[in-house]
């Protein structure tokens, strides 16, 4: 059961990442993007953390993608890259070897470094869902609320800095904004 | 070694995200949109995030899961910053490829 749900799932991941790279259109990649981030989330639940699965729907397929699409949007949506020619000739391969190489390294390092995976942190234990269906969420608040609360109060400040960043740097200029109130 | 069985074991499910990292890379590396980069950029925050989860349920330890919080948060920021750099570039010159912005070359 386990076996089909993976499939599907990575099936889902690889499928929408191709299609963020290879469509044209960026609002086709965005969905894509949506794609690959729904079976994320299937991944998640079916590695027990429920939550994470919820917030990644939530804030990444809601918030992100809509973001995304908002600004395709703003910024007139005929803009479609040509990806046929390309500009440096040695770009592609090279990009082609760095990340095929760097897939390499990766499982290279999960497969010499599986004897080290053993050594667990100081973490709570990951609960049994059989036995409470909401067990992830009272574990994962546990663990926020009590070990990681600065953190957890610092990344609201993160929240705030980054707002409003944002609205000063979408904003106007001072001298277009008297101009308008004149 | 990575054992290969009928049952996903975490080896399985870090090998998929080191994929899922490898294509984000080639994204980054290749596209010359910056709001497609930026979909690649969120294709490897992903990746990192599923070999958290991953390791977080072969080690039996809650705070993998908690990290990859943190992580979205933290994702969620970056996104609403860059766009609005995006839009603020957008509005002084007329196209956004990676191309147009040579301002620093030497």
């Amino acid at each position: 059961m386990e076996l089909f749900v993976f499939g599907c799932a990575a099936l889902m991941v690889v499928i929408g990442a191709v299609g963020v790279i290879t469509r044209k259109h960026p609002v086709h990649a965005a969905l894509s993007l949506v794609l690959t981030l729904f079976g994320v989330a299937v991944l998640f639940v079916a590695q027990q953390a429920h939550f994470l699965a919820a917030v990644q729907v939530i804030v990444y397929a809601g918030a992100i993608v809509v973001l995304f699409l908002f600004v395709i949007m703003l910024l007139g949506v005929d803009r479609v890259e040509n990806l046929r020619t390309e500009p440096l000739a040695a770009q592609r391969p090279l990009a082609v070897a760095v990340s095929l190489g760097l897939i390499g390294i990766l499982v290279a390092a999960f497969a010499t470094g599986s004897g080290v995976l053993h050594e667990r942190g100081a973490g709570l234990k990951i609960p049994d869902l059989a036995n409470e269906s909401d067990a992830n969420t009272t574990q994962l608040a546990q663990s926020i609320f009590s070990q990681y609360v600065v953190a957890f109060e610092v990344t609201s400040v993160l929240l705030v800095v980054a707002v409003v960043g944002t609205v000063l740097l979408a904003r106007r200029t001072k001298s277009a904004v008297t101009e308008n109130s004149k | 070694m990575i054992a290969f069985s009928l049952v996903p074991t975490a080896s399985w499910y870090l090998v998929l995200s080191a994929v899922l990292f490898g294509i984000g890379t080639f994204g980054v590396l290749v596209r010359r949109n910056p709001l497609v980069m930026f979909m690649c950029i969120e294709l490897m925050l992903n990746a990192v995030n599923l070999s958290f989860v991953s390791l977080a349920r072969k080690l039996d330890d809650i705070n993998g899961q908690t990290i990859v919080f943190f992580v979205m948060v933290v994702a969620a920021a970056e996104v609403v910053v860059g766009l609005g750099i995006i839009v603020a570039i957008m509005r002084n010159r007329n196209s956004v490829t990676a191309d147009d912005l040579v301002e620093l070359k030497g």
